[in-house]
Protein backbone atom coordinates (compact mmCIF):
# COMPACT_ATOMS: atom_id res chain seq x y z
CA UNK A 1 0.00 0.00 0.00
CA UNK A 2 1.90 3.18 -0.91
CA UNK A 3 1.34 6.68 1.14
CA UNK A 4 0.93 10.12 -0.51
CA UNK A 5 1.70 13.55 1.54
CA UNK A 6 -1.04 16.16 1.46
CA UNK A 7 -0.35 19.66 2.94
CA UNK A 8 -3.93 21.11 4.64
CA UNK A 9 -3.24 24.53 3.28
CA UNK A 10 -5.76 26.13 5.59
CA UNK A 11 -4.42 24.12 8.92
CA UNK A 12 -0.17 24.99 7.35
CA UNK A 13 1.44 28.20 9.31
CA UNK A 14 4.66 27.80 7.41
CA UNK A 15 6.34 26.37 10.52
CA UNK A 16 8.60 24.59 7.72
CA UNK A 17 9.69 21.53 9.87
CA UNK A 18 8.43 19.16 7.36
CA UNK A 19 11.13 20.25 4.87
CA UNK A 20 13.94 20.02 7.17
CA UNK A 21 12.86 16.38 7.74
CA UNK A 22 12.04 15.63 4.29
CA UNK A 23 13.76 17.65 1.82
CA UNK A 24 13.46 14.49 -0.64
CA UNK A 25 9.81 15.35 -0.94
CA UNK A 26 8.99 19.00 0.01
CA UNK A 27 10.17 21.81 -0.57
CA UNK A 28 9.57 25.14 0.21
CA UNK A 29 8.38 28.12 -1.71
CA UNK A 30 9.71 32.07 -1.17
CA UNK A 31 7.25 32.57 1.99
CA UNK A 32 7.88 29.24 3.79
CA UNK A 33 5.20 27.11 2.80
CA UNK A 34 5.50 23.56 1.49
CA UNK A 35 5.50 21.96 -1.81
CA UNK A 36 4.77 18.46 -2.23
CA UNK A 37 4.33 16.83 -6.28
CA UNK A 38 1.27 14.21 -4.76
CA UNK A 39 3.37 11.02 -5.78
CA UNK A 40 3.87 7.91 -4.11
CA UNK A 41 6.51 8.50 -0.72
CA UNK A 42 9.87 5.81 -1.53
CA UNK A 43 9.18 2.51 1.12
CA UNK A 44 12.98 4.03 2.37
CA UNK A 45 11.21 7.21 3.38
CA UNK A 46 8.12 6.31 4.80
CA UNK A 47 9.13 6.29 8.21
CA UNK A 48 10.53 10.25 8.02
CA UNK A 49 7.18 11.24 6.78
CA UNK A 50 5.18 9.81 9.15
CA UNK A 51 7.50 11.68 11.93
CA UNK A 52 7.41 14.95 9.93
CA UNK A 53 3.35 14.44 9.90
CA UNK A 54 3.68 13.99 14.19
CA UNK A 55 6.29 16.60 14.53
CA UNK A 56 3.82 19.03 12.55
CA UNK A 57 2.49 21.76 15.21
CA UNK A 58 -0.44 22.58 12.94
CA UNK A 59 -1.04 19.03 12.40
CA UNK A 60 -1.43 20.15 8.46
CA UNK A 61 1.21 17.58 7.58
CA UNK A 62 -0.72 14.50 5.98
CA UNK A 63 0.39 11.22 5.20
CA UNK A 64 -2.12 9.39 3.56
CA UNK A 65 -3.21 5.73 1.68
CA UNK A 66 -3.02 6.34 -2.24
CA UNK A 67 -6.41 6.52 -3.60
CA UNK A 68 -7.14 4.76 -7.00
CA UNK A 69 -4.84 3.16 -9.27
CA UNK B 1 -16.77 53.55 -20.10
CA UNK B 2 -20.07 51.43 -20.27
CA UNK B 3 -20.62 48.59 -17.38
CA UNK B 4 -23.73 46.85 -16.81
CA UNK B 5 -25.85 48.40 -14.48
CA UNK B 6 -29.08 47.09 -13.29
CA UNK B 7 -31.36 49.37 -16.19
CA UNK B 8 -28.66 48.12 -19.09
CA UNK B 9 -28.84 44.52 -17.57
CA UNK B 10 -32.89 44.58 -17.84
CA UNK B 11 -33.19 46.68 -21.28
CA UNK B 12 -30.70 43.85 -23.18
CA UNK B 13 -32.42 41.31 -21.67
CA UNK B 14 -35.43 42.32 -23.08
CA UNK B 15 -34.37 43.84 -26.51
CA UNK B 16 -32.00 41.28 -27.70
CA UNK B 17 -33.98 37.87 -28.77
CA UNK B 18 -32.67 34.41 -27.97
CA UNK B 19 -30.41 32.78 -30.92
CA UNK B 20 -33.26 31.22 -32.53
CA UNK B 21 -36.75 33.18 -33.87
CA UNK B 22 -40.05 30.84 -33.68
CA UNK B 23 -42.52 31.47 -31.31
CA UNK B 24 -42.51 27.88 -30.48
CA UNK B 25 -39.12 27.23 -29.50
CA UNK B 26 -38.69 30.92 -27.46
CA UNK B 27 -41.22 29.56 -25.07
CA UNK B 28 -38.02 27.19 -23.81
CA UNK B 29 -35.84 29.41 -23.19
CA UNK B 30 -35.10 31.46 -19.47
CA UNK B 31 -36.36 34.70 -20.81
CA UNK B 32 -38.64 34.41 -23.39
CA UNK B 33 -41.44 34.96 -20.74
CA UNK B 34 -40.02 38.59 -20.06
CA UNK B 35 -39.68 39.65 -23.14
CA UNK B 36 -42.84 38.85 -23.85
CA UNK B 37 -44.54 40.63 -20.54
CA UNK B 38 -41.76 42.40 -19.03
CA UNK B 39 -43.28 40.99 -15.98
CA UNK B 40 -41.75 38.85 -13.12
CA UNK B 41 -45.21 37.90 -11.25
CA UNK B 42 -46.73 34.79 -10.40
CA UNK B 43 -49.58 35.04 -12.87
CA UNK B 44 -47.87 36.01 -15.82
CA UNK B 45 -45.28 33.19 -14.84
CA UNK B 46 -47.83 30.61 -15.50
CA UNK B 47 -49.94 31.83 -18.05
CA UNK B 48 -46.84 32.09 -19.96
CA UNK B 49 -45.20 28.44 -19.19
CA UNK B 50 -48.30 26.90 -17.54
CA UNK B 51 -47.84 24.98 -13.78
CA UNK B 52 -44.01 23.60 -13.32
CA UNK B 53 -44.75 19.46 -13.55
CA UNK B 54 -44.54 18.89 -9.98
CA UNK B 55 -44.65 15.26 -8.65
CA UNK B 56 -48.70 14.30 -7.36
CA UNK B 57 -48.38 12.72 -3.53
CA UNK B 58 -47.24 9.14 -3.81
CA UNK B 59 -45.67 9.30 -6.98
CA UNK B 60 -42.21 7.08 -6.69
CA UNK B 61 -40.67 6.84 -10.12
CA UNK B 62 -40.93 10.82 -10.14
CA UNK B 63 -37.70 11.41 -9.12
CA UNK B 64 -36.06 9.31 -11.32
CA UNK B 65 -38.60 10.45 -14.30
CA UNK B 66 -37.08 14.02 -13.52
CA UNK B 67 -33.43 12.32 -13.30
CA UNK B 68 -33.86 11.17 -16.39
CA UNK B 69 -34.68 13.74 -18.52
CA UNK B 70 -32.15 16.02 -16.87
CA UNK B 71 -29.45 13.38 -18.04
CA UNK B 72 -31.14 13.40 -21.69
CA UNK B 73 -30.82 16.78 -21.82
CA UNK B 74 -27.26 17.00 -21.56
CA UNK B 75 -27.62 19.93 -18.39
CA UNK B 76 -24.26 21.14 -16.91
CA UNK B 77 -23.93 23.66 -14.23
CA UNK B 78 -23.91 27.10 -15.28
CA UNK B 79 -22.15 28.19 -12.39
CA UNK B 80 -18.49 27.62 -13.54
CA UNK B 81 -17.64 23.84 -13.63
CA UNK B 82 -19.98 22.94 -16.29
CA UNK B 83 -20.54 19.46 -14.40
CA UNK B 84 -23.30 17.26 -15.72
CA UNK B 85 -25.89 18.09 -13.39
CA UNK B 86 -27.66 14.93 -13.49
CA UNK B 87 -24.79 13.07 -11.63
CA UNK B 88 -24.86 15.41 -9.21
CA UNK B 89 -28.41 15.38 -8.64
CA UNK B 90 -27.94 11.18 -8.58
CA UNK B 91 -24.54 11.41 -6.46
CA UNK B 92 -26.90 13.49 -3.60
CA UNK B 93 -29.64 11.76 -3.84
CA UNK B 94 -27.99 8.39 -3.12
CA UNK B 95 -26.45 10.07 -0.09
CA UNK B 96 -28.58 9.05 3.72
CA UNK B 97 -30.85 12.05 5.32
CA UNK B 98 -33.36 14.46 3.48
CA UNK B 99 -31.38 17.03 2.06
CA UNK B 100 -31.10 20.51 1.69
CA UNK B 101 -30.96 22.29 -1.70
CA UNK B 102 -29.15 25.76 -2.09
CA UNK B 103 -29.64 28.38 -4.68
CA UNK B 104 -26.76 29.78 -5.14
CA UNK B 105 -27.31 33.52 -6.46
CA UNK B 106 -24.60 34.86 -4.86
CA UNK B 107 -23.17 36.61 -7.97
CA UNK B 108 -19.58 36.61 -6.78
CA UNK B 109 -18.04 37.57 -9.88
CA UNK B 110 -17.88 41.02 -10.67
CA UNK B 111 -18.51 41.03 -14.00
CA UNK B 112 -21.28 38.63 -13.49
CA UNK B 113 -25.42 40.40 -13.44
CA UNK B 114 -26.49 36.74 -14.91
CA UNK B 115 -28.52 36.13 -10.88
CA UNK B 116 -29.46 40.00 -11.00
CA UNK B 117 -31.47 39.25 -14.33
CA UNK B 118 -32.84 35.72 -13.73
CA UNK B 119 -34.25 36.70 -9.83
CA UNK B 120 -35.46 40.08 -10.96
CA UNK B 121 -37.15 38.94 -14.49
CA UNK B 122 -38.04 35.26 -14.15
CA UNK B 123 -37.69 34.20 -10.54
CA UNK B 124 -40.22 31.64 -10.55
CA UNK B 125 -38.27 29.81 -13.03
CA UNK B 126 -35.57 29.70 -10.56
CA UNK B 127 -37.86 28.30 -7.97
CA UNK B 128 -39.55 26.37 -10.12
CA UNK B 129 -36.36 24.87 -10.76
CA UNK B 130 -34.76 24.55 -6.75
CA UNK B 131 -38.58 22.99 -6.24
CA UNK B 132 -37.96 20.23 -8.74
CA UNK B 133 -34.87 19.66 -7.63
CA UNK B 134 -35.70 19.29 -4.39
CA UNK B 135 -38.60 17.25 -4.70
CA UNK B 136 -36.37 14.66 -6.95
CA UNK B 137 -34.14 14.37 -3.89
CA UNK B 138 -36.78 14.50 -1.32
CA UNK B 139 -35.11 17.40 0.47
CA UNK B 140 -37.20 19.02 3.01
CA UNK B 141 -35.54 22.83 2.59
CA UNK B 142 -34.46 25.16 -0.06
CA UNK B 143 -32.09 28.14 1.22
CA UNK B 144 -31.89 30.26 -1.72
CA UNK B 145 -28.63 32.24 -0.81
CA UNK B 146 -28.13 35.95 -1.79
CA UNK B 147 -25.20 38.23 -0.92
CA UNK B 148 -25.36 40.45 2.14
CA UNK B 149 -24.93 43.34 0.04
CA UNK B 150 -27.37 42.72 -2.57
CA UNK B 151 -30.44 44.00 -1.72
CA UNK B 152 -31.69 44.34 -5.65
CA UNK B 153 -31.32 40.73 -5.93
CA UNK B 154 -33.06 39.91 -2.61
CA UNK B 155 -36.11 42.34 -3.29
CA UNK B 156 -37.12 40.09 -6.27
CA UNK B 157 -36.36 37.09 -4.52
CA UNK B 158 -38.19 37.71 -1.25
CA UNK B 159 -41.44 38.97 -3.50
CA UNK B 160 -41.83 35.38 -5.65
CA UNK B 161 -41.17 33.40 -2.67
CA UNK B 162 -43.95 35.31 -0.81
CA UNK B 163 -46.35 35.02 -4.01
CA UNK B 164 -45.74 30.91 -3.47
CA UNK B 165 -45.31 30.62 -0.42
CA UNK B 166 -47.87 27.71 1.08
CA UNK B 167 -49.67 26.89 -2.16
CA UNK B 168 -49.44 23.77 -3.83
CA UNK B 169 -46.03 25.36 -6.02
CA UNK B 170 -43.78 25.40 -2.81
CA UNK B 171 -44.08 21.54 -1.50
CA UNK B 172 -40.70 22.31 -0.39
CA UNK B 173 -40.76 25.51 1.89
CA UNK B 174 -38.08 28.18 0.74
CA UNK B 175 -36.12 30.30 3.22
CA UNK B 176 -33.18 33.29 2.11
CA UNK B 177 -30.35 33.80 3.38
CA UNK B 178 -27.86 36.76 3.16
CA UNK B 179 -24.03 35.27 3.40
CA UNK B 180 -21.58 37.90 3.04
CA UNK B 181 -20.79 39.60 0.09
CA UNK B 182 -17.32 38.12 -0.75
CA UNK B 183 -15.35 36.81 -4.39
CA UNK B 184 -15.18 33.19 -2.72
CA UNK B 185 -18.12 33.45 -0.66
CA UNK B 186 -20.45 31.62 -3.30
CA UNK B 187 -18.14 28.86 -3.43
CA UNK B 188 -20.04 25.47 -2.77
CA UNK B 189 -18.23 24.58 0.26
CA UNK B 190 -18.28 28.29 1.63
CA UNK B 191 -21.48 28.80 1.37
CA UNK B 192 -21.84 25.48 3.07
CA UNK B 193 -19.96 26.39 6.11
CA UNK B 194 -21.65 29.64 6.34
CA UNK B 195 -25.21 27.18 6.27
CA UNK B 196 -23.73 25.70 9.26
CA UNK B 197 -22.96 29.02 11.22
CA UNK B 198 -19.34 28.80 9.97
CA UNK B 199 -17.34 31.95 8.88
CA UNK B 200 -18.13 31.05 5.24
CA UNK B 201 -14.64 30.86 3.96
CA UNK B 202 -13.91 27.35 1.59
CA UNK B 203 -12.82 24.38 3.66
CA UNK B 204 -10.48 22.17 2.17
CA UNK B 205 -11.35 18.66 0.64
CA UNK B 206 -8.90 16.80 -0.32
CA UNK B 207 -11.26 14.46 -1.58
CA UNK B 208 -14.55 16.49 -3.50
CA UNK B 209 -16.20 13.16 -3.67
CA UNK B 210 -17.53 13.91 0.11
CA UNK B 211 -20.44 14.89 0.03
CA UNK B 212 -20.78 18.31 1.68
CA UNK B 213 -23.46 18.13 4.89
CA UNK B 214 -25.07 21.00 6.84
CA UNK B 215 -25.56 18.96 9.96
CA UNK B 216 -25.66 15.69 9.01
CA UNK B 217 -27.85 16.06 6.28
CA UNK B 218 -26.36 16.06 2.55
CA UNK B 219 -26.73 19.41 0.86
CA UNK B 220 -26.76 20.34 -3.10
CA UNK B 221 -25.75 23.25 -4.28
CA UNK B 222 -26.53 24.33 -7.72
CA UNK B 223 -26.28 27.65 -9.44
CA UNK B 224 -29.24 29.59 -10.20
CA UNK B 225 -29.22 29.76 -14.18
CA UNK B 226 -28.95 25.57 -13.71
CA UNK B 227 -31.84 25.50 -11.59
CA UNK B 228 -33.84 27.40 -14.32
CA UNK B 229 -33.00 25.14 -17.42
CA UNK B 230 -34.44 22.13 -15.20
CA UNK B 231 -37.59 24.03 -14.64
CA UNK B 232 -37.69 24.14 -18.77
CA UNK B 233 -36.39 20.43 -19.24
CA UNK B 234 -39.21 19.32 -16.98
CA UNK B 235 -42.03 21.56 -18.73
CA UNK B 236 -40.99 20.99 -22.47
CA UNK B 237 -38.33 18.11 -22.51
CA UNK B 238 -34.82 17.17 -23.14
CA UNK B 239 -35.19 17.25 -26.87
CA UNK B 240 -36.63 20.94 -27.06
CA UNK B 241 -33.48 21.69 -24.56
CA UNK B 242 -31.41 20.17 -27.32
CA UNK B 243 -33.17 22.01 -30.11
CA UNK B 244 -30.76 24.66 -29.55
CA UNK B 245 -26.96 24.83 -28.71
CA UNK B 246 -24.83 21.97 -30.20
CA UNK B 247 -24.54 18.25 -29.45
CA UNK B 248 -21.64 18.78 -27.15
CA UNK B 249 -22.94 21.76 -25.36
CA UNK B 250 -26.79 21.69 -26.00
CA UNK B 251 -29.22 24.16 -24.72
CA UNK B 252 -28.86 27.83 -24.25
CA UNK B 253 -26.63 30.15 -21.85
CA UNK B 254 -26.95 33.46 -20.00
CA UNK B 255 -23.80 35.51 -21.08
CA UNK B 256 -22.88 38.72 -19.03
CA UNK B 257 -20.89 40.84 -21.58
CA UNK B 258 -19.12 44.42 -20.91
CA UNK B 259 -15.82 46.39 -21.16
CA UNK B 260 -15.38 48.20 -24.01
CA UNK B 261 -19.35 47.62 -25.40
CA UNK B 262 -21.77 50.19 -26.33
CA UNK B 263 -24.38 47.80 -24.99
CA UNK B 264 -23.20 45.79 -21.98
CA UNK B 265 -25.99 43.30 -20.39
CA UNK B 266 -27.10 40.26 -20.09
CA UNK B 267 -27.39 38.11 -23.27
CA UNK B 268 -29.08 34.49 -23.89
CA UNK B 269 -27.63 33.19 -26.42
CA UNK B 270 -27.37 29.49 -28.05
CA UNK B 271 -24.66 27.51 -26.81
CA UNK B 272 -21.81 27.23 -29.94
CA UNK B 273 -22.69 30.99 -31.31
CA UNK B 274 -19.41 32.26 -31.72
CA UNK B 275 -17.44 34.31 -29.94
CA UNK B 276 -17.33 37.02 -32.23
CA UNK B 277 -20.86 37.04 -33.30
CA UNK B 278 -21.92 37.06 -29.09
CA UNK B 279 -19.74 40.64 -28.85
CA UNK B 280 -21.07 41.97 -31.98
CA UNK B 281 -24.38 42.09 -30.54
CA UNK B 282 -23.30 44.17 -27.65
CA UNK B 283 -21.17 46.74 -30.20
CA UNK B 284 -17.51 47.13 -29.38
CA UNK B 285 -16.37 50.97 -29.21
CA UNK B 286 -13.60 49.71 -31.09
CA UNK B 287 -11.36 47.01 -32.73
CA UNK B 288 -11.66 43.95 -30.47
CA UNK B 289 -7.87 43.24 -29.09
CA UNK B 290 -8.61 40.52 -26.55
CA UNK B 291 -11.78 38.99 -24.78
CA UNK B 292 -12.10 37.88 -20.99
CA UNK B 293 -13.76 34.58 -20.58
CA UNK B 294 -15.31 33.16 -17.75
CA UNK B 295 -15.00 36.01 -15.44
CA UNK B 296 -11.85 37.22 -13.05
CA UNK B 297 -10.91 33.50 -12.38
CA UNK B 298 -11.20 33.19 -16.38
CA UNK B 299 -8.53 33.22 -19.21
CA UNK B 300 -7.85 35.98 -21.78
CA UNK B 301 -8.52 34.99 -25.61
CA UNK B 302 -7.29 36.97 -28.77
CA UNK B 303 -9.16 37.98 -30.84
CA UNK B 304 -7.40 36.07 -33.92
CA UNK B 305 -9.69 33.24 -32.26
CA UNK B 306 -13.54 35.09 -32.03
CA UNK B 307 -14.67 32.34 -34.74
CA UNK B 308 -14.12 30.21 -31.88
CA UNK B 309 -17.81 28.42 -30.62
CA UNK B 310 -19.07 29.52 -27.29
CA UNK B 311 -18.89 26.49 -25.60
CA UNK B 312 -17.10 25.01 -22.66
CA UNK B 313 -14.63 22.70 -25.44
CA UNK B 314 -14.26 24.82 -28.45
CA UNK B 315 -13.24 27.24 -26.05
CA UNK B 316 -10.99 25.65 -23.79
CA UNK B 317 -9.37 24.29 -27.30
CA UNK B 318 -8.49 28.29 -27.39
CA UNK B 319 -7.19 28.93 -23.93
CA UNK B 320 -10.69 30.46 -23.06
CA UNK B 321 -13.46 28.81 -20.66
CA UNK B 322 -17.34 29.54 -19.92
CA UNK B 323 -17.05 29.60 -16.62
CA UNK B 324 -20.16 31.36 -14.95
CA UNK B 325 -20.91 33.26 -18.23
CA UNK B 326 -18.45 36.50 -18.49
CA UNK B 327 -17.17 38.12 -21.08
CA UNK B 328 -15.15 41.45 -20.64
CA UNK B 329 -14.05 43.00 -24.29
CA UNK B 330 -10.95 44.72 -24.38
CA UNK B 331 -10.73 46.90 -27.49
CA UNK B 332 -7.83 48.14 -29.07
CA UNK B 333 -7.68 51.42 -26.57
CA UNK B 334 -6.67 49.90 -23.62
CA UNK B 335 -3.64 47.90 -22.07
CA UNK B 336 -4.17 44.47 -21.50
CA UNK B 337 -1.26 44.50 -19.37
CA UNK B 338 -2.67 46.96 -17.16
CA UNK B 339 -5.96 45.09 -16.81
CA UNK B 340 -4.65 42.25 -15.96
CA UNK B 341 -3.06 44.18 -13.21
CA UNK B 342 -5.98 45.86 -11.49
CA UNK B 343 -7.87 41.87 -12.11
CA UNK B 344 -4.84 40.47 -9.85
CA UNK B 345 -5.17 43.53 -7.56
CA UNK B 346 -8.55 42.43 -7.02
CA UNK B 347 -8.61 39.12 -6.64
CA UNK B 348 -5.51 39.02 -4.38
CA UNK B 349 -7.79 41.45 -2.07
CA UNK B 350 -10.63 38.66 -2.13
CA UNK B 351 -8.80 35.94 -0.85
CA UNK B 352 -10.26 34.44 2.08
CA UNK B 353 -7.08 34.86 3.79
CA UNK B 354 -6.44 31.19 5.15
CA UNK B 355 -4.09 29.50 2.77
CA UNK B 356 -0.54 31.25 2.89
CA UNK B 357 0.45 30.74 -0.74
CA UNK B 358 -2.93 32.41 -2.11
CA UNK B 359 -2.08 34.92 1.03
CA UNK B 360 1.23 35.98 0.12
CA UNK B 361 1.31 34.43 -3.38
CA UNK B 362 -1.79 36.62 -4.93
CA UNK B 363 -0.61 40.15 -3.65
CA UNK B 364 3.34 39.40 -5.21
CA UNK B 365 1.84 38.21 -8.36
CA UNK B 366 -0.30 41.75 -8.37
CA UNK B 367 2.61 43.72 -7.56
CA UNK B 368 4.91 42.30 -10.29
CA UNK B 369 1.74 43.08 -12.81
CA UNK B 370 1.86 46.39 -11.36
CA UNK B 371 5.07 47.28 -11.83
CA UNK B 372 4.96 45.16 -15.47
CA UNK B 373 1.98 47.42 -15.99
CA UNK B 374 3.26 50.92 -15.43
CA UNK B 375 6.38 50.00 -17.28
CA UNK B 376 9.18 49.14 -14.79
CA UNK B 377 12.21 48.77 -16.86
CA UNK B 378 12.56 44.83 -15.67
CA UNK B 379 14.30 42.09 -17.83
CA UNK B 380 13.48 39.76 -15.01
CA UNK B 381 9.80 40.94 -14.53
CA UNK B 382 8.07 38.02 -16.86
CA UNK B 383 10.13 35.04 -15.91
CA UNK B 384 9.36 36.17 -12.14
CA UNK B 385 5.70 36.25 -12.97
CA UNK B 386 5.71 32.92 -14.34
CA UNK B 387 7.27 31.65 -11.86
CA UNK B 388 5.35 32.81 -8.90
CA UNK B 389 2.00 31.91 -10.95
CA UNK B 390 3.13 28.24 -10.99
CA UNK B 391 3.57 28.52 -7.51
CA UNK B 392 0.63 29.87 -6.77
CA UNK B 393 -1.49 27.04 -8.43
CA UNK B 394 -3.11 24.47 -7.29
CA UNK B 395 -1.92 25.49 -3.71
CA UNK B 396 -5.35 26.69 -1.70
CA UNK B 397 -7.56 24.75 -0.39
CA UNK B 398 -10.18 26.04 -2.79
CA UNK B 399 -9.42 27.25 -6.70
CA UNK B 400 -8.94 31.04 -6.35
CA UNK B 401 -5.15 30.99 -6.61
CA UNK B 402 -5.76 28.68 -9.37
CA UNK B 403 -8.32 30.98 -11.03
CA UNK B 404 -5.63 33.52 -10.75
CA UNK B 405 -2.98 31.83 -12.23
CA UNK B 406 -4.85 30.94 -15.08
CA UNK B 407 -5.98 34.02 -15.83
CA UNK B 408 -2.24 35.84 -15.37
CA UNK B 409 -1.09 32.94 -17.70
CA UNK B 410 -3.37 33.74 -20.29
CA UNK B 411 -2.86 37.20 -20.05
CA UNK B 412 1.37 36.82 -20.59
CA UNK B 413 0.42 34.21 -23.59
CA UNK B 414 -2.31 36.75 -25.34
CA UNK B 415 -0.31 39.86 -24.73
CA UNK B 416 3.19 38.35 -25.08
CA UNK B 417 4.77 41.09 -26.83
CA UNK B 418 3.12 44.21 -24.71
CA UNK B 419 4.02 42.31 -21.73
CA UNK B 420 7.92 41.84 -23.65
CA UNK B 421 7.52 45.96 -24.03
CA UNK B 422 6.67 46.34 -20.75
CA UNK B 423 9.34 44.89 -19.09
CA UNK B 424 11.33 46.49 -21.73
CA UNK B 425 10.38 50.14 -20.22
CA UNK B 426 7.69 50.90 -22.95
CA UNK B 427 4.57 50.58 -21.72
CA UNK B 428 1.48 51.03 -24.34
CA UNK B 429 0.37 54.39 -24.56
CA UNK B 430 -3.39 53.29 -23.20
CA UNK B 431 -1.73 51.84 -19.86
CA UNK B 432 -3.15 55.03 -17.85
CA UNK B 433 -6.20 54.75 -19.62
CA UNK B 434 -9.51 54.75 -17.59
CA UNK B 435 -10.39 50.65 -17.07
CA UNK B 436 -12.96 48.83 -18.99
CA UNK B 437 -13.70 46.64 -15.98
CA UNK B 438 -16.17 47.15 -13.60
CA UNK B 439 -15.67 50.77 -10.72
CA UNK B 440 -16.51 48.49 -7.61
CA UNK B 441 -13.48 47.02 -8.70
CA UNK B 442 -10.57 49.01 -9.53
CA UNK B 443 -7.70 49.91 -6.88
CA UNK B 444 -4.94 51.85 -7.63
CA UNK B 445 -1.88 50.08 -10.15
CA UNK B 446 1.04 50.46 -7.62
CA UNK B 447 -0.24 50.37 -4.01
CA UNK B 448 0.20 53.94 -2.67
CA UNK B 449 0.90 52.55 1.23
Amino acid sequence: MSSVIKVNPIACEAYGYCAELLPELVTLDEWGYPIVDGSAVPAHLVELARRAAKDCPRRAFLLQRAVGP
Amino acid sequence: MPTATATDVHESAAHNSAAHNSAAADRATLLGAWRAHRNAELTTHLAYHGSPPLPQRGDRTWPERFAAAIEESGLTGRGGASFPSATKLRLVGSARGNPTLVVNAMEGEPASAKDKVLLSCVPHLVLDGAELAASALGATRIVVCVAADRPDILAGVVRAVKERAGSSLAPVPVEVQQPPARYVAGEESALVSWLNSGPGAPSWRPDKRTPLTIGRRPVLVHNAETLAHMALVARYGASAFRAVGTTDAPGTALVTVSGGVEHPGVYEVAMGTTLGSVIERTRPTADVAAVLTGGFGGSWVSAAALDTPYAPRPLAEVGGVVGPGVLVVLTRRACGIAETARLARYMAGESAGQCGPCVFGLPAVADDLAYLAIGTRDRDAIRRLEMRVATVDGRGACRHPDGVARMVRSALSVFASDAAAHGAGRPCVFANEPSVLPPTVIAPLVPTS
